[in-house]
């Protein structure tokens, strides 16, 4: 009897708590109060990902907002990654101002209602979000629903190594998919083994940034179609990409460019990277590799320049793959402090003389019309070539959808398979992941997948 | 006339219990003292029946609820009947990793398990050294997993690793290992053997415990090393065995930290872990049933999916448990019907 009774009570108690936890409120979307002029002391928290260095430009930031809003005292936490703010945001004690650096992760924030719309707020202090260049605009919507603000982007290109390219007989970068191939096969040496000992460039996806993602824009090759569906097989520009890609890396040979990545470990984010030893002639990669060299391997001598483009359309070339950071704010962000957590957003993401700071100091891409072209703002020419790649209207990000990167993962599976000599038919290939990911996106919405 | 009164007999004792009622109140006792002894033994088992409940009853009634409903981990659960379910014949990665985890049952563990074994056998046979023997094949149970699985991916790199390196001096082919679809799950059953630890010391205690006299009799019969071992050893052996490939079944169908670094790690692992260019890498040949799950839970958000999943490793493990226990009977010794 009384294990009976425990059982029962036991199972009360699992009854209980599973529906405490299927249950929830959605937030976002409802009317701003009106701006106040009460300026009451108020303590808010902004969470981040920034850590050491970096989290002190982020700290400077936050004590100019305490300078021009006296009454609101930030406290600011780095290393904040996120899995914790959603973990944090489901157990009702997130921070009161969120940034998170996955962009791909705001179809989830938007859809659900765990950052709110910010669209009464904007509408209310008249933001101007024509501020924000195209790319960072779209990325920090989703189906309409602005629930994020865009504060600083990452902006990827070319690397190359001027003494390499001298050796090799080059003044400049290539410009076009052709030149790119040529260029990098002649500069290409290998050891007395038959091994690669210096690459011209790695055009394996896979390796360091050479994903589709940033590579795509290059080709002008959309990911999606007008009705929203995935468009691999629909766009003829990703067939074209992924042809030149795969005889790219025939003619240096799939076997020896594994086996040269593989030497290469997982060097991207240390002194060991391939571009700055010297090891790679030319490098896809983002603006903050300016930072590494500086700080890692100063004596490298090395320019940057847009990506080249595909042959037969010149005029893609000056434009480039963008992503970058989001702040927002959570759903279980209330009252006061809501105003106070706006108030800090704007001020992050628009304000001239912040945005500066960080890119000068974070050596990240400010992402305001007039922090791109202010005079607080301080790049040396490598640096300045991504302002520009950022400025050129064929610069593109990726979708947001409600299945985060399930899109680019889809395509950089078969990518992967494809550049082995294992993916088939190549426009069955495509079709089929079309048909993946539009299944995946469906899903990941609540509805049918087709 | 009336009759006579005959008078009742009485006990000599008036006010003593009656027969029922002692017996009544012989029960009452009984009862009292079973629930006491319940309530014992229940108190005693309070801290597991309390952790049992909480970290796996509830869980695991959570885990079915969610997998009816269309969950994003943000928003409230949202009912949609059997659509989790159905998309498992839509999603394109569900049977390559079903297919990868299926081969980690069917090659890796068997391996895993007949090489314990055989260590256990010859660490049994030592003349000298036993104890160090043991110490040795055991060591390696220590490292923790991610540890042993980075550690693995540095070994058998196809380019710096010393494996590969060896094999240059011996003038013979260099695999791609991590990077070769076709080999990365065998190297990863060899690291399944390298840790194979604690089934070995598991095997060499059953097979110290195997009584001496049945080998004596064997012998005397004539019967050769081969036979002993089939004859005497493997039925004496023949319970752990069983456990040891139950409990290596529901490893394999659970494997995901070894798969999932060494992908990411092999991969690159700088976009991000289990994200695009790595998740399964290479060519999804590391892409096992539980790294997809959780892939699809908490990088695509699509937590009611991944519990449909979750229920159906469930329910193949306690399948494949309860099929395995049920032959047993055919090949455990000790077990109803079983031949040995």
């Amino acid at each position: 009897m009384t294990i009976r009774r425990a059982l029962i009570a036991s199972t009360a108690v699992t009854a209980v708590l599973t529906l405490a936890a299927c249950s929830g409120s959605s937030g976002g979307g409802e009317a701003a109060p009106p701006a106040s002029t009460n300026h009451k002391p108020i303590t808010i928290t902004m969470w981040n990902g920034f850590t050491d260095r970096e989290l002190g430009v982020i700290d400077k930031a936050v004590e100019m907002f305490h300078a021009s809003h006296k009454w609101i005292t930030v406290k600011d936490t780095g290393g904040v990654d996120d899995d914790k703010i959603v973990k944090a945001i489901r157990g009702g004690n997130a921070a009161d101002v969120t940034m998170s650096f996955s962009a791909d992760r705001l179809g989830s924030y938007c859809a659900s209602g765990a950052w709110i719309n910010l669209g009464s707020y904007i509408k209310r202090d008249k933001v101007d979000v024509s501020i924000f260049p195209k790319p960072s605009a779209t990325y920090t919507t989703y189906n309409g629903t602005r629930c994020a603000l865009p504060v600083l982007a990452d902006v990827y290109g070319l690397y190359y190594n001027t003494d390499l390219l001298k050796k090799a007989g080059y003044t400049e970068p290539p410009k076009t998919a052709t030149e790119l191939m040529d260029m990098a096969i002649k500069m290409t040496t290998y050891n007395g083994d038959g091994s690669i000992k210096v690459a011209g460039f790695v055009p394996s996806f896979g390796f360091y940034e050479m994903s589709p993602a940033h590579v795509a824009p290059a080709w002008g090759a959309a990911w999606q179609t007008d009705d929203g569906k995935s468009s691999f097989s629909k766009d003829p520009h990703w067939a074209a990409m992924m042809e030149w890609q795969k005889k790219f890396v025939d003619a240096i040979g799939y076997d020896k460019l594994k086996r040269f990545t593989a030497g290469a470990g997982s060097s991207e984010f240390s002194a060991s990277n391939l571009f700055e030893t010297g090891k790679l002639a030319m490098n896809l990669d983002g603006e903050y590799r300016t930072a590494f060299i500086k700080a890692e391997h100063p004596e490298l001598k090395y320019g940057t320049a847009p990506f080249p483009v595909d042959d037969s359309q010149p005029s893609l070339y000056g434009a480039g793959y963008v992503t970058g950071n989001l702040i927002g704010i959570p759903k279980t962000t209330s009252g006061d402090a809501r105003e106070a957590a706006w108030q800090l957003v704007k001020y992050f993401a628009t304000d001239t003389a912040v945005m500066a700071l960080l890119s000068n100091e974070l050596r990240n891409v400010p992402t305001t019309l007039e922090a791109l072209n202010s005079s607080q703002l301080t790049p040396d020419p490598l640096f300045a070539n991504f302002i520009k790649i950022y400025q050129n209207p064929g610069t593109s990000s990726t979708p947001v959808t409600a299945a985060g990167t399930a899109d680019q993962d889809a395509i950089s599976a078969y990518m992967q398979k494809y550049q082995a000599g294992s993916g088939g038919d190549l426009q069955k290939g495509l079709a089929a992941v079309d048909k993946a990911v539009d299944a995946q996106i469906a899903q990941s919405s609540g509805g049918a997948a087709p | 006339m009336t009759a006579p009164t005959v008078p009742r007999e009485t006990s000599p004792r008036s006010d003593a219990p009656s027969q029922s009622e002692r017996a009544a109140a012989a029960r009452l006792a009984k009862r009292r003292a079973d629930r006491r002894r319940r309530l014992t033994v229940l108190s005693f088992m309070s801290p597991w029946i309390i952790g049992f409940t909480v970290f796996f009853g509830y869980p695991l009634v959570t885990t079915a609820y969610l997998s009816f409903t269309h969950y994003d981990l943000l928003s409230s659960p949202r009912w949609v009947g059997l659509a989790n379910y159905r998309f498992m014949g839509k999603d394109p990665n569900f049977w390559p990793s079903v297919r990868n985890t299926l081969w980690m049952i069917v090659i890796a563990m068997p391996v895993t398990v007949v090489f314990a074994f055989c260590v256990a056998l010859t660490v049994s046979k030592a003349k000298r050294g036993a104890g160090f023997l043991r110490t040795v094949f055991y060591l390696p149970t220590l490292a923790p997993p991610v540890a042993a699985t980075l550690g693995f991916v540095f070994l058998f790199n196809a380019k710096t690793g010393p494996v590969n390196e060896i094999l240059g001096w011996l003038h013979l082919p260099q695999p791609l290992w991590f990077d070769d679809p076709h080999l990365a799950k065998p190297v990863l059953t060899l690291l399944g053997m390298w840790g194979v630890g604690t089934v070995m010391i598991i095997f060499l205690a059953s097979l110290l415990d195997v009584p001496a006299q049945l080998y004596e009799a064997a012998e005397l019969d004539g019967a050769n090393a081969w036979q002993r071992l089939v004859h005497v050893t493997l039925p004496s052996m023949s319970p752990v065995i069983l456990f040891a490939v139950v409990t290596g079944i529901i490893e394999a169908l659970q494997y995901f930290t070894q798969g999932y670094v060494a992908g990411t790690v092999a991969g690159g692992g700088d976009s991000g872990v289990g994200s695009g260019s790595s998740l399964g890498y290479p060519e999804g040949s590391t892409l096992f049933y539980p790294v997809w799950l959780y892939q699809q839970g908490f990088q695509y958000f699509n937590m009611g999916y991944a519990s449909a999943m979750a229920v159906g490793l469930f329910v193949v493990a306690l399948a494949v448990t309860v099929v395995v226990l049920r032959s047993a009977r055919h090949w455990v010794a000790g077990v109803e019907g079983a031949g040995g």
